[in-house]
């Protein structure tokens, strides 16, 4: 059986969830292509991180949108197990403050009723705040749905893809989609900034580029991804008020409301804003003062409390892909034969990427008539990396024992031991990842995500990055970047 | 089933940056079982990476670096035998009654729990990040708290980079603009929140005037810009209630942001069992002996108050070793009846909060405001001292003896003012 | 030179100072309230100085560099030179308290300020 040469632009939720369902089928040859240095480092790690239950979506207008996201909510469950990723699933509120907000909440129980999603129901003020006490106690009511979930976005990407590649996808990172290759209306290729790697199907699940990608392969040149930008204010762990449920305002035309949730990691979290930007500003991940004003008065209505400025260890912002009308471009094509969209997938796009997934597969298997054998050595599981965090001391005694670099400590905040920061360098290494960057750790290990925002264990992971990659301490990169210009005399020996 | 190591102490010293160190040493020479714990992999802390001098003018009377200040705590620690644990991280603190409190700490050895009398914490502070300061704009690469970028071009040789814009006027932040002057480095401006500079005077004249480096005070940084790495700030004047003004934003172009925005007490360890904190100094509230509203934990240094000299790091250090003493002799610290220490006219703080009016004390001060030609009082005791100047930025420091102390015996309360002089 | 102000650093007094050229050719401090202020000022004007501190590059060490000062103020015009200076060095670990880095430059010499151990590679 000759296999099929996939090529899948997009190592976000939705091509890395494709990846790996795909990599269940002997039929397919899975190279994942990202142009930045990292997995996951467009809109999938800078969202609010929800497993919507579906309930908000009109199945009329969105029915891709309706039916996946309700599978996907329910395949979360199974996935966040296999892959060992950090998730709740607390439910949700939808919290009211007046007769009109009532009203618009309440049709909301209408479409979960129409989209099968179960439990939706009104709850008043007593019951409410009791539910959550953290709630304004000036709310009215809200309408809960208890299927809600939320979970570590970052690292659901990582565990995805980690996956993956140990079940054959090959990873190809700061490899950026220049072109593809077209001839005699059959996909050959993609040109990539890292060389040209042979398809025969190509799968774009670029995000916020997927209109980029679509126009490359001649496909749909009025469509148009356009990125909608979100703000957010991250807290540290101890503060008085944290919400219980998965809090939010009534949602608007253009957004999902502005939510106010204790993250898996216990972080309280409120955000986002709804910012339409113009179609080229596609890395316009700035924060704005009057973006962050909007979030703060919107979640000081919806909190019994906000935290003091003080307690912020971070604000960010990110930018979600807005296709035209909200529709999702899911489709195969027979011109270019073997070209797939996955494109302009915005949100439910977290919680349905596991249902796209199975969904690409079978408009694959239809339009390109695949066989689909599965394989007979598949692996679903993938563990996490041990934490000393997550583990009692006589369990922390019981791993210095076998290694001692457990015992050391480098990131004070989040408890990170030395033993994790390597062991993310390897699994890094072992993905495919090109560079290891200071945030690739940060991602795995948590290393630096605490009050100190990492003024005090930067300099530690990037002279490990340094120790264990070989790369000189001021060449590690950070992000994008390096750490440092040079060696502390570079500038006073260049000076002639 | 590996039992967990368990060892028993009189003192538990948590810190070894110079507070902790002069701690380990007192309690030492004062015949404390003490042992002192350090979650690097070396002692010394800031100043084992402070290359200028300014260290040790009242302790040694002599001008040292901040290097050359610590090595001689170094030579003293080994010369007594002090104990010490590297690469020991505080997982957690339980109390078990007044007199027993157990320190769980992560080793490469394996897990320990110290049981201890008395704890004394001096973990120092942290930086303030840029998050903190109301700054918008992009996340890229190049922005940096002044202690790293110190420990970066200080301890581990590499420059951060070349054009250099650093938030803060305090002496942090002047230190580290004259650092990347000498270096080669071009420093493109030093912007200061408030209408005043936050360092002292020698240092703007050393570190800013001696490179000709601009000063902008009553400025803030609004916005960083950089795709991959910083590539510039927008900067505005502000009001006198401190907001930026629309309409004043100008650019500086820069790859380099340094932030020495502020310090602030490294306490979570013991928020967590109960500690309370002063709003003022962001430090715990403590008596004459620096004893925390806990029972034998004691607090010293950049983590009981942000200090500008190590002097007194280093003294308060050595109090919160006598004070563990005092409590382990008499199992407990006595009952008595304390006098709150109040802030009158232009204090912003005064530690400690408590004062016993029997004994020696040191109150360390600061002002609210700057001012000229003012008279720092205690009228509960007729003490008073004439300054030209007082700032924010220097630390007040008064030795109270207990004769002086005595003529408040009948007050309740003692307190420390700024008044003009006339 | 005619006139020129500079604020005395000897104490927080901060005096603002007034030096000027008398017309015999020596120099008139004005706003000083002490003789320290005077002997600041005179020195600032005629010839200032500095001490110089860095660090210096260290192979073999526990640590990668090694802080270094000047061992008395060098004039201020000297700095560039004394920096230039530390640029090309590279020593051998150990470097002891005190230890002369440099001999002889611009009439001080510049010292280590911190211990470095030599580390045996394995």
């Amino acid at each position: 059986m000759a296999t099929l040469k996939v090529v899948i632009v997009g190592a976000g939720i939705v091509g890395s969830s494709i990846a790996r369902v795909l990599s269940m089928y002997e039929d397919f040859d899975i190279t994942l292509v990202e142009k930045e240095p990292d997995v996951g480092w467009g809109s999938s790690k800078a969202n609010t991180a929800i497993i919507h239950p579906g309930h908000e979506e009109e199945p009329d207008v969105h029915p891709l949108r309706a039916r996946l996201c309700r599978e996907g909510n329910t395949l979360w469950r199974q996935w966040a197990r296999e892959l060992n990723i950090p998730v709740k699933w607390p439910g949700e509120l939808m919290v009211f403050f007046n007769e009109e907000e009532e009203k618009s909440a309440k049709k909301y129980i209408e479409l979960a009723k129409l989209n099968k999603i179960p439990g939706v129901r009104v709850v008043y003020r007593d019951e409410l705040l009791q539910m959550d006490p953290s709630i304004n106690p000036s709310a009215l009511g809200a309408v809960y749905a208890p299927t809600a979930g939320t979970i570590s976005s970052f690292e659901a990407v990582i565990a995805v893809v980690e996956n993956a590649v140990e079940n054959g996808v090959k990873l190809l990172t700061e490899a950026e989609v220049r072109g593809v290759k077209v001839i005699d209306k059959k996909v050959k290729g993609v040109e990539t900034t890292r060389g040209f790697i042979e398809a025969d199907i190509v799968i774009n699940a670029a995000g916020l580029y997927s209109d980029k990608i679509s126009h490359m392969a001649g496909v749909d040149s009025g469509f148009v991804v356009r990125p909608r930008r979100g703000e957010y204010f991250l807290f540290d762990e101890n503060v008085k008020v944290k919400p219980e449920k998965l809090l939010h305002t009534t949602p608007t035309p253009i957004t999902k409301g502005v939510y106010a949730i204790t993250t898996v990691h216990g972080n309280l979290m409120i955000g986002p804003t709804a910012e339409d930007l113009p179609v080229d500003a596609k890395d316009e991940t700035s924060t704005s003062e009057k973006g962050l004003e909007y979030v703060w008065k919107e979640s000081e209505r919806l909190l019994k409390e906000l935290p003091p400025r003080t307690k912020v260890i971070r604000t960010f912002a990110g930018l979600r892909p807005e296709p035209p009308g909200g529709h999702w471009r899911i489709e195969a094509y027979d011109d270019p034969w073997g070209f797939v969209n996955a494109a302009g997938i915005r949100s439910p796009g977290f919680t349905s990427a596991p249902a796209i997934a199975y969904y690409v597969l079978n408009l694959i298997k239809d339009k390109y008539d695949v066989s689909l054998v599965k394989k007979k050595h598949w692996n679903p599981y993938r563990s996490d990396i041990v934490r000393v965090k997550d583990r009692s001391l006589q369990e922390v005694d019981e791993l210095i024992r076998k290694n001692p670099d457990y015992g050391e400590i480098i990131c004070y905040c989040k408890t990170v031991s030395k033993a994790e920061v390597i062991e993310a360098i390897e699994r890094m290494k072992r993905a495919g990842i090109k560079t290891i960057t200071i945030d690739g750790i940060k991602f795995r290990t948590r290393a630096g995500l605490g009050m100190c925002q990492g003024s005090f264990c930067r300099w530690r992971i990037a002279l490990l990055i340094s120790q264990y990659t070989g790369v000189p301490l001021h060449q590690v990169v950070v992000k994008k970047d390096l750490y440092g210009v040079g060696e502390v005399k570079a500038l006073l020996k260049s000076v002639s | 089933m590996i039992e967990v190591l368990e060892l028993n102490y009189d003192s538990v010293v948590i810190g070894a940056g110079p507070a902790g160190i002069a701690a380990a040493i007192r309690a030492q020479e004062l015949g404390l079982k003490t042992v002192l714990v350090e979650n690097r992999d070396l002692l010394g802390g800031i100043p084992l990476q402070c290359v200028h001098p300014g260290f040790g003018l009242h302790y040694f009377r002599e001008d040292l670096t901040g290097t050359e200040f610590i090595y001689r705590f170094f030579d003293k620690m080994e010369k007594l035998g002090v104990e010490y644990l590297l690469k020991s991280h505080v997982h957690s603190i339980e109390l078990v009654a007044h007199n027993e409190k157990i320190v769980n700490v992560i080793t490469p050895q394996g897990v320990m729990r110290l049981k201890t009398k008395t704890l004394i914490y001096t973990a120092g502070a942290r930086e303030r990040h840029i998050f903190e300061i109301n700054v918008v704009g992009d996340r890229p690469a190049g922005i940096y708290t002044a202690g790293e970028a110190q420990t970066l071009m200080d301890i581990y040789g590499i420059i951060p980079g070349k054009e250099i814009v650093i938030i803060g006027s305090g002496d942090v932040g002047l230190i580290m603009a004259r650092r990347f002057a000498l270096e080669g480095a071009k420093v493109k401006a030093v912007i200061e929140l408030m209408h005043y500079p936050g360092g002292l005077m020698r240092n703007i004249v050393q570190c800013l005037q001696d490179y000709d480096i601009p000063l902008y005070l009553g400025h803030v940084v609004t916005r960083v810009v950089g795709k991959k790495r910083v590539e510039k700030v927008i900067v505005a004047k502000v009001d006198e209630k401190l907001k930026p003004i629309k309409g004043t934003e100008f650019e500086i172009p820069c790859d380099t942001v340094v932030l020495a925005a502020g310090l602030i007490p490294n306490l979570d360890m013991l928020e967590k069992i109960g500690l309370i904190i002063d709003p003022y100094t962001r430090g715990p509230i403590v008596n004459e002996f620096l004893e925390t509203n806990i029972p034998g934990v004691f607090v010293a240094g950049n983590a009981l108050v942000i200090n500008d000299l190590v002097d007194y790091v280093v003294e308060q250090g050595e109090l919160a070793a006598e004070g563990a003493r005092y409590f382990i002799e008499n199992d407990g610290i006595p009952t008595i009846d304390w006098k709150p220490v109040v802030r009158g006219r232009n204090i912003r703080f005064i530690v400690p909060h408590y004062i016993s009016g029997k004994r020696d004390v040191i109150l360390y001060a600061r002002v609210q405001q700057p001012e000229k030609n003012v008279i720092v009082a205690i009228p509960e005791i007729g003490w008073k001292m004439k300054q030209f100047n007082v700032r924010p930025a220097e630390m007040i420091r008064v030795k109270l003896t207990k004769r002086l102390l005595e003529r408040a015996s009948s007050a309740e309360k003692i307190s420390m003012e700024v008044i003009p002089s006339e | 030179m005619s006139e020129r102000e500079l604020t005395c650093i000897i104490c927080p007094a901060s005096c603002t100072l007034k030096v000027s050229v008398e017309p015999g050719g020596s120099l008139k401090v004005e706003g000083a309230l002490c003789p320290r202020g005077v002997e600041y000022a005179k020195q600032e004007v005629t010839d200032p100085r500095r001490i110089v501190m860095s660090v210096v590059k260290v192979v073999g060490g526990d640590l990668p560099t090694v802080s270094v000062k000047t061992n008395r103020p060098v004039p201020k015009k000297c700095i560039q030179e004394v920096m230039k200076a530390t640029a090309s060095i590279e020593l051998k670990a150990p470097v002891e308290i005190g230890q002369v880095i440099i001999k002889d430059i611009c009439g001080a010499d510049v010292v280590a300020t911190r211990r470095v151990k030599k580390v045996n590679s394995m």
